[in-house]
């Protein structure tokens, strides 16, 4: 079973990420902000990351960056999530190392989708 | 020992001497060292000024008249000392327009004319010959003096003596060839002369001390000093006359005459100008002539009264006093003291005819035989390949023509005046350039009319009155000429003229010649305006700015091989790519073809050919050269005009330019707030954007959730609805609030005050969010004036101001303990209402951060565990609403310690007048 580590600071986001991705059959975890996320990528070593941009603490931007980083995680799928669709943003994620980006508000199908596809499975 | 072949052989030494500095000079300032960049050096070489005329003729007026010798330096003292500054200006002005001699400077100044150039080269050449002629005699007869040595005879009879037999046609031959080999060596463009200013300044050195060794001789040698001199001089009446200065009338006009005499001719003479103008390595220079220069007059004076005196007392008679400087010595067989003064006045004779020569001959080649040989077009000289061979040879021939001038002068009429007289005649033709030069310096409305007429009237007049005079006296003219007037016309006596009698000659030549010259020049200049030629030079001469004229007046094109030829035809090929390469270099390119030939590389060729054919000649020749475009009447038309409306329009320009300037940093400065605000409204529709797509995310997953999966337990169905009901509201709230916000940035806000009770207000909501406070246990307390405050405002939105405040509070007090205080109270003008909490309080640099659109007060670092349910709009609203309403909203943090001691929101709100007056 594949190991999918949510990460967003909108409780309700994460509540319905989670709910979403456990009806997929994923085993999932949860963090509240990027320094979270860190300690948990380390610990949880999930396959994928759904990570929200605009955080406190570490902002969705430096983890990604902190993730590729290291050599440890390169097989770690990083989906990045974001209220903001600027095309500079979408490019900047895309450069410092995500696997693909969805903005919100997203449709649930979309996301289950991608998530699928990035883990290279059906 | 003082034999005719020693005396020669002591002159050349000497002239080899000279020769020898002029040439260390001329390396020294290739080499870029120049000995003659020196103030001293300048104000000595000023002393060129001092001929034989002060050498020998000094001592001779003196005996003659006493101290009247004096006034011929007394003006130039005047000059330096009180008009340098016209001076200054001069050599400004001739630096700055590339002035190469006197009569460059008039015909530059009235339009570039070659007219003008010709006219004033001929009076000064007409004008100086005599001064030459003085020089050639003096010298000439101080070698016959010394010859007769030990006897003392006067030499007489000059005009007898046999043609070849005469030596003072050696003298003049030999200073041809001196003058030739010393200045005509190779063609500057500047037309300076550093060796010759060198050699100048030495030579000044050498009569001085040559005088003051004679001085020193007489004075002390064959008397007892001053005192003594004096005394003896007391006891013969006819000496005691000299000594006092006449009192007539005649006598201080003559005085004055003569003052005024010298004060012109030590600017004017051409080689005074040559000198002091054009060999002029630095205005400033000027300062220290001021006094040196005076200096110097006084100290070659200080003596001549003495021996004068000295001169009479030892021959009462019989010998001329002009040389008693030379036969004083000779009489006290003081041979050596007598070569040596013989020596001074070869210097002094030398000095003054190479200059004098030079500056001349420069004239008659550039402003005379140069204009005339380039329009006479057989001789096809426009075609020739380099001219610059051509005009050292007219330069030569010119130097040998004057000497010869100058030699045949004094052997038809030097034989009738004493040497002063001569050199007058020449000190009063030099002054008709007066009005023309010092009206050209300091008056625009001068043209080139008016100067040509002021010119021709004062040289006619002097020409009448004091040089035709002077042959008469000789006996080339008939004498009636002088006594009845020509054809016997009475009243046209050339020294009487129109009967005014009583005046010496040079007060009356002046007087008539200067009226003359005055007058035709201001009439004929005020007939017409300047043209636009007359216009620019006059400002480029009258304001004469820093830093030279802007460029001139070139249309047209011309190509820049063509310019280069031309250059190089006049220059020679080496000198003229030397300049124009450093030009060239100085424009950044590396050769001269490179360049475009653009008005500034015209300007340049033309000021380089000035300095070698004079700058009318080479305004002419540009012109060839420089295809201009057709003018049509219209432009003629206009160009007429130029000269006062250029003006105009330049100083309209100097302050549209100046507005311009001003725009444009202001354009920046707009355009950076732009950018600064741009940027700003990118932030906050990103903001905004992030916002309100987060609750919409959550209502958009859920509601897909439950519309796919139909059967998700009740439990968790209800939670997700409940999150889809309460986001919705966090949206719709969020939504308000920004067009709140967009409405009260854009000034579209238009509630209308009207007066509220704000006790009403507070109560009411503090009601509306009493279940709030139950519901988290915290406390909530109000100190109110009963009723009675009234403020202009609108009732709604105040109370979403105090809702505001009073949900912030309750929102970051903890539960249980939190209290929260509202507190109301009024001043005279305004009503003040606090609502403080016990919450954790704000950071001191947060204070004016919570009210910036989106932010909270969590900081970088959120301390809070609890992130509260906020837009981060709801304080810049408030305080928006508050100030619409004429009040301040604001925080602070009170004292530690204090019973309360977490944020204290504060605003203000004026009270209307009519609530002043009731409490």
């Amino acid at each position: 079973m594949k190991k999918i580590l949510i990460v967003d600071d909108e409780a309700n986001i994460v509540i319905s990420l989670e709910f979403l991705m456990k009806k997929e059959g994923f085993h999932v975890a949860v963090a509240n902000d990027g320094e979270e996320a860190l300690e948990l990528i380390a610990s949880f070593a999930p396959d994928l990351v759904l990570l929200d941009v605009m955080m406190p603490k570490k902002s969705g931007y430096e983890v990604c960056e902190a993730v590729r980083r290291n050599p440890e995680r390169a097989g770690l799928k990083i989906v990045m999530l974001t209220a903001k669709g600027r095309e500079t943003e979408i490019a900047k994620g895309l450069a410092l190392g995500a696997d693909a980006y969805i903005t919100k508000p997203f449709s649930t199908k979309d996301l289950v989708a991608k998530v699928r596809s990035v883990l290279g499975d059906a | 020992m003082l034999q005719g072949w020693s005396i020669v052989l002591a002159s050349l030494a000497y002239l080899g001497v000279l020769f020898a500095i002029a040439w260390w000079a001329d390396r020294r300032a290739d080499s870029g060292r120049s000995v003659i960049a020196n103030p001293t050096v300048y104000a000595l070489s000023l002393a060129v000024y001092c001929t034989t005329w002060t050498f020998y003729g000094s001592v001779g007026r003196a005996a003659a008249t006493g101290i009247g010798f004096l006034p011929i330096y007394l003006g130039p003292t005047l000059m330096l000392s009180l008009g340098w500054f016209v001076l200054h200006k001069m050599v400004r002005v001739a630096k700055a327009n590339r002035i190469t001699s006197i009569a460059d400077f008039v015909a530059s100044r009235y339009g570039k004319s070659p007219l003008l150039g010709g006219l004033v080269t001929i009076i000064a050449v007409v004008g100086v010959v005599p001064y030459i002629a003085l020089q050639l005699k003096a010298v000439s007869n101080s070698f016959t003096i010394l010859l007769h040595h030990p006897d003392i005879v006067m030499p007489t009879g000059l005009g007898a003596v046999p043609l070849l037999q005469d030596s003072a046609l050696y003298v003049a031959v030999g200073m041809a060839a001196f003058t030739i080999l010393f200045g005509t060596r190779h063609l500057d463009a500047t037309e300076r002369h550093e060796g010759m200013v060198a050699a100048i300044a030495f030579e000044s050195v050498v009569k001085l001390a040559a005088f003051f060794a004679v001085g020193l001789f007489v004075t002390y040698g064959l008397h007892g000093g001053f005192q003594h001199i004096f005394d003896q001089a007391e006891l013969v009446p006819r000496l005691a006359k000299l000594m006092v200065a006449g009192d007539s009338a005649a006598n201080y006009g003559s005085w004055a005459a003569l003052t005024f005499l010298s004060m012109l001719s030590v600017l004017l003479l051409p080689r005074q100008f040559q000198i002091a103008v054009v060999e002029n390595v630095n205005p400033d220079h000027v300062r220290r002539a001021v006094w040196l220069f005076p200096l110097y007059l006084f100290l070659i004076n200080i003596f001549v009264l003495p021996i004068a005196l000295g001169g009479l007392l030892r021959f009462p008679t019989g010998v001329d006093a002009d040389t008693f400087v030379l036969t004083l010595p000779m009489a006290e067989q003081g041979e050596a003291l007598a070569l040596f003064v013989f020596i001074g006045g070869l210097s002094a004779a030398t000095g003054m005819v190479i200059v004098e020569t030079i500056a001349l001959s420069t004239m008659v080649c550039n402003d005379l035989v140069m204009p005339v040989l380039l329009r006479w077009k057989s001789l096809g000289l426009a075609e020739r390949r380099d001219l610059s061979g051509l005009l050292l040879e007219i330069r030569r021939w010119a130097i040998a023509a004057i000497l010869m001038l100058g030699y045949g002068y004094f052997r038809l009429a030097g034989e009738a005046y004493a040497l002063v007289g001569i050199g007058l005649i020449s000190f009063a033709a030099v002054a008709q350039f007066a009005p023309v030069l010092f009206g050209g310096l300091y008056w625009k409305g001068g043209t080139r009319e008016g100067a040509l007429a002021g010119l021709l009237a004062g040289f006619v007049v002097w020409a009448y009155t004091l040089l035709l005079p002077s042959f008469s006296k000789s006996g080339w003219l008939p004498a009636e000429f002088l006594s009845h007037g020509p054809f016997g016309i009475e009243l046209l006596r050339p020294q009487q003229l129109f009967g005014l009698a009583g005046l010496d000659e040079i007060s009356h030549c002046l007087l008539w010649s200067l009226l003359a010259n005055v007058g035709a020049y201001l009439a004929l200049s005020l007939r017409r305006a300047p043209d636009a030629m007359e216009a620019r030079q006059a400002n480029l001469f009258v304001d004469a700015p820093v830093g030279g004229g802007s460029l001139s007046s070139w249309r047209g094109s011309a190509r820049v091989a063509d310019l280069l030829a031309l250059v190089e035809r006049f220059l020679g090929v080496e000198r003229a790519r030397t300049a124009l390469g450093r030009y060239a270099r100085s424009r950044g390119a590396s050769r001269i073809e490179e360049l475009q030939a653009d008005a500034h590389l015209i300007h340049f060729a033309e000021s380089l050919l000035a300095g070698a054919i004079g700058s009318a000649s080479a305004h002419v020749m540009v012109a060839s050269v420089v295809e201009e475009e057709p003018l049509g009447l219209d432009e003629v038309m206009n160009i007429l005009d130029e000269a006062s409306q250029v003006r105009a329009y330049s100083r309209e320009l100097e302050t549209k330019s100046r507005e311009l300037e001003q725009a444009t940093q202001e354009l920046r400065e707009a355009n950076e707030r732009l950018r600064e605000v741009d940027r700003m409204k990118d932030d906050f529709i990103s903001t905004v954007t992030h916002e309100l797509r987060t609750p919409l995310t959550s209502i958009r997953a859920f509601s897909e959730m439950l519309f796919e999966d139909p059967k998700i337990d009740l439990a968790e169905r209800s939670r997700f609805l409940g999150i889809i009901v309460s986001e919705t509201e966090r949206l719709t709230r969020l939504i308000n609030q920004i067009l709140d916000l967009a409405k009260l940035e854009s000034g579209r806000a238009d509630w209308t005050p009207v007066a509220v009770d704000l006790s009403e207000i507070v109560r009411e909501s503090m009601e509306s969010v009493s279940q709030l406070y139950r519901d988290k246990g915290v406390t909530l307390e109000c100190s109110l004036p009963a009723s009675g405050l009234e403020v202009m405002a609108d009732r709604d939105r105040l109370m979403q101001v105090f809702l505001n405040l009073l949900s912030n509070a309750v929102k970051f007090v903890a539960p249980g303990t939190g209290r929260v205080e509202v507190d109301v109270a009024a001043t005279d003008d305004a009503v003040q209402v606090s609502v403080t909490d016990n919450g954790p309080g704000i950071a001191h640099e947060d204070h004016e951060v919570i009210f910036e659109k989106f932010r909270q007060g969590t900081g970088n670092n959120g301390t809070l565990t609890d992130k509260p349910q906020g837009t981060g709009l709801g304080l810049p609203i408030s305080r928006q609403i508050i100030e619409y309403f004429g009040g301040r909203l604001w925080v602070e943090s009170p004292p530690p310690g204090s019973a309360m001691a977490g944020a204290r929101f504060i605003f203000t709100l004026p009270l209307p007048t009519t609530q002043k007056e009731q409490t």
